[in-house]
């Protein structure tokens, strides 16, 4: 970089994420000064299974730690605050008094506990938790997770009994390892990964010991839960006396990074999947279709602000697969490139329900179709219709979420590597008839991180400082007609139709 | 018929018995299907491997064709692939410049402009992207000309329209901004384009050093310039140095090596 960033002092971020842990050290002004990587092993002991090694992980955040500060050429005297970003619902435990994970984490991917779900629904179903946790029962969450460690682990459910084992997400073994471990680490998590246990009242903040009871796990391995940003205690080792001053789950952290502060911002990362969240305020908004409610984050000791949370399971995975199954492009960049050889989509609609519908439809029997082909058809109007896939999803989800808050979006706020795709952005911006913005710092996950964290510390004042930091890098705005939206929503309607009933029966 | 050369017409032949589906060949058995001494075929294949036409597999010591070959047919650079190589490092060049920055790459007899990131105030400003620019007049298209034989064809054979009084279009002053780009490793365009706007742009290049593309700012006159009372105004160091990174870290990025 050539011009001089300021001198300091520096936040630092740590995202421990899915495939690997980064630390990205930013400045006053929220740019990125340097970023340090390692990914970890992805454990896949059985179809459907997903586990990391937390020892792994907990090695190499403290490695990507030293090799953020050691590029950006500072000492830890220069960091005002660490912040902590996570994959969410991730679920670990471990010994109390050795520090030694007792199993490997059961990542969020991790589908085992699909069964125990269905069983704890019980005669109500899916939905029996949904009031107090603003969740369905899915295999996602962790409440199930521990459980299914507690009853499948030879001789953990004692242990977890006589108070040796500490459960945590990733957020909670991070920060524990930071301030010392063994030796007086904290035992905390923060209320937006709280929030995806399933074991937390939305309202009180708290566990919620009828539900800890239904769902088998003894309350004395849970953390304690505290606001998204305050001072947790203090790093020691490497990092001694630097405040641990942050923790939200990587999506809230999007949200944050992007400044969506006020109700009816939202925010969308497009990556693999799509996160859409929606700030829905002080209020937390039960959803009548399909979407999670959950916490958007806490500010100290400030009222939380909620968010509506809606995802689509396939959207950058589409591109990937005309590329690696397909073979019709040959890097995901391309499939501009084709789209854009062709006027529109031809009559071609690609619905890509490869595992079912997700919301707001939720319909496992569901299956991937492409609707309306012609001899006319070519693979150009199909990487149009890939592309149309990823904006009526969206469309859908921002559908829902106005139906269920009453709110009216007013733009969106777009993150994630498929916002370099230009005729998407746009498709978006037209199928929203909305602005669709793209910041200047992509980095928005442990960019929200860091603003959390500096907070705490009062390296940034309010909100209102860190709003004026971010900047509007490019904005798309609708130039299409009402009529022809409505007619290819419509047309794209009766597609989604046509995937479902596809599987006749479950198993 | 001109001489042909005798070295070339063997390579040629070389290849050819390598092609066709996964074939793999010892090197005695490449020189006695020629018809070559062993000594002449090796000086021949390694040649071709340092050019990336022939590889060597490391177990068996075989050869077969080169990725390189594929390349040939297929190099030009997708767009869209440059702008999303693009986006962290011109989004970086707006933040530090204060400016709007802006992709540029041939099309036609213009530069296209594929990757515009905006500047970073608050005013309203509109995505440029899929608009067309000049050739002989702004930074973009000075660097393509520049650096591009094709660019420069198009610029020099072509009208060049007057859009300012500041914009040069007899060919003699036109080739001596190019050379003088050249020597640079940058251009600008100090209302040669757009009354009250100045821009610097430098060359990105891909792996094989081909320029590709060019990137650059545009703003104010008065911001991208340096105060200089009734003078012809110099574009400001600490900008063109910004501009610069920006061009080497995306080449970097598309696998050009240090330059």
């Amino acid at each position: 970089m050539t011009d001089t960033h300021s001198t300091g002092p520096f936040i630092a971020a740590i995202d421990q994420g899915t495939t690997s842990s980064r630390c990205i050290v930013f400045d006053k002004d929220g740019r990125i000064v340097s970023v340090d990587q390692k990914e970890h092993e992805q454990i896949l002991p059985k179809p459907g299974w997903v586990e990391h090694d937390a020892a792994e992980i907990w090695t190499n955040v403290q490695e990507v730690v030293s090799g953020a500060l050691e590029k950006a050429g500072i000492t830890r005297s220069d960091v005002k605050a660490l912040g902590i970003t996570n994959q969410r619902e991730t679920t670990l435990l471990w010994d109390k008094a050795t520090g030694e994970p007792v199993h490997n984490a059961l990542v969020w991917q991790d589908t085992r506990t699909d069964a125990l779900c269905k069983e704890l629904g019980r005669n109500v179903g899916q939905d029996r938790f949904r009031r107090e946790t603003g969740l369905p029962l899915a295999a996602y969450f962790a409440g199930p997770k521990i459980r299914w460690l507690l009853d499948n682990v030879e001789g953990l459910r004692e242990r977890a009994e006589r108070g040796e084992l500490l459960f945590g997400t990733m957020d909670s073994w991070v920060i524990w390892n930071l301030t010392g471990g063994t030796e007086g680490g904290v035992h905390v998590t923060d209320v937006t990964n709280a929030s995806r246990t399933m074991l937390m009242n939305l309202q009180s903040l708290q566990w919620d010991a009828k539900i800890c009871e239904s769902m088998g796990v003894p309350m004395s391995v849970l953390p304690e839960i505290r606001s998204s940003s305050e001072v947790y205690g203090e790093a020691k080792g490497e990092l001694a006396g630097v405040p641990v001053a942050s923790a939200l789950g990587d999506q809230q952290a999007a949200l944050f990074g992007q400044t969506c502060f006020a109700p009816g911002e939202a925010k969308s990362t497009y990556g693999t999947g799509t996160f859409l969240l929606l700030n829905t305020g002080e209020e937390a908004v039960n959803s009548y279709n399909g979407l999670l409610t959950t916490v958007g984050y806490q500010i100290g000791d400030q009222k939380p602000v909620y968010a509506l949370e809606g995802s689509i399971a396939v959207t950058g995975a589409l591109v990937q697969w005309m590329r690696d199954q397909m073979g019709l492009i040959n890097s995901a960049a391309e499939i501009e490139t084709l789209a854009s050889s062709v006027e529109d989509n031809g009559g071609a609609y690609f619905v890509p329900a490869f595992s079912g519908l997700f919301a707001p439809y939720w319909r496992s029997d569901a299956r991937g179709v492409m609707a309306g082909l012609t001899r006319y058809v070519t693979k150009a109007h199909i990487a149009r219709a890939v592309l149309e896939a990823t904006a009526w999803q969206t469309r859908e989800i921002v559908d829902a979420m106005q139906k269920d808050s009453g709110v009216e979006l007013t733009s969106l706020k777009v993150d994630g590597g498929m916002t370099s795709n230009n005729l998407l952005m746009q498709t978006m911006s037209d199928f929203l008839d909305a602005p669709v913005v793209r910041p200047l710092v992509a980095e928005t996950t442990c960019l929200g991180a860091a603003y959390a964290a500096g907070l705490a510390v009062g390296f940034w004042p309010d909100t209102e400082a860190l709003r004026v930091n971010w900047k509007r890098a490019a904005e798309w705005t609708p130039r299409m007609e009402a009529a022809q939206r409505d007619r290819e929503y419509k047309n794209w309607l009766k597609a989604v139709e046509r995937t479902m009933g596809w599987i006749e029966e479950e198993n | 018929m001109a001489r042909t050369i005798q070295s070339l017409e063997r390579a040629a032949a070389a290849l050819r018995l390598l092609a066709g589906g996964e074939r793999r060949l010892g090197l005695s058995e490449i020189a006695s299907t020629l018809g070559l001494a062993k000594g002449t075929t090796h000086g021949l294949i390694r040649t071709l491997q340092q050019e990336g036409f022939v590889e060597q597999d490391e177990a068996t010591g075989k050869y077969t064709l080169g990725a390189e070959l594929l390349r040939l047919g297929n190099s030009y650079l997708d767009v869209h692939e440059l702008r999303a190589r693009a986006l962290v490092w011109t989004d970086d060049l707006a933040r530090s410049s204060g400016e709007s920055v802006y992709l540029g790459v041939l099309h036609q007899q213009g530069v296209l402009i594929v990757h515009h990131v905006f500047r970073p105030d608050d005013s309203r400003q509109v995505l440029e992207v899929g608009a067309m620019q000049p050739l002989h007049s702004t930074a973009l298209g000075k660097v393509l000309s520049a650096y591009d034989p094709v660019a420069h064809s198009e610029a020099a054979d072509g009208r060049r329209e007057a859009f300012t009084e500041a914009t040069r279009t007899g060919l003699g002053e036109f080739e001596k901004l190019l050379d003088l780009t050249r020597a640079r490793g940058w251009s600008a365009d100090v209302e040669e384009t757009w009354e009250g706007l100045a821009s610097i742009a430098a060359p990105i290049h891909d792996r094989r050093r081909m320029p590709v593309g060019a990137v650059g700012i545009t703003g104010a006159v008065e911001r991208v310039c340096e105060d200089a009372e009734g003078e012809v105004h110099a574009v400001r160091a600490r900008l063109v140095a910004a501009v610069r990174d920006c061009a080497r870290a995306v080449s970097r990025d598309l696998g050009a090596g240090r330059f």
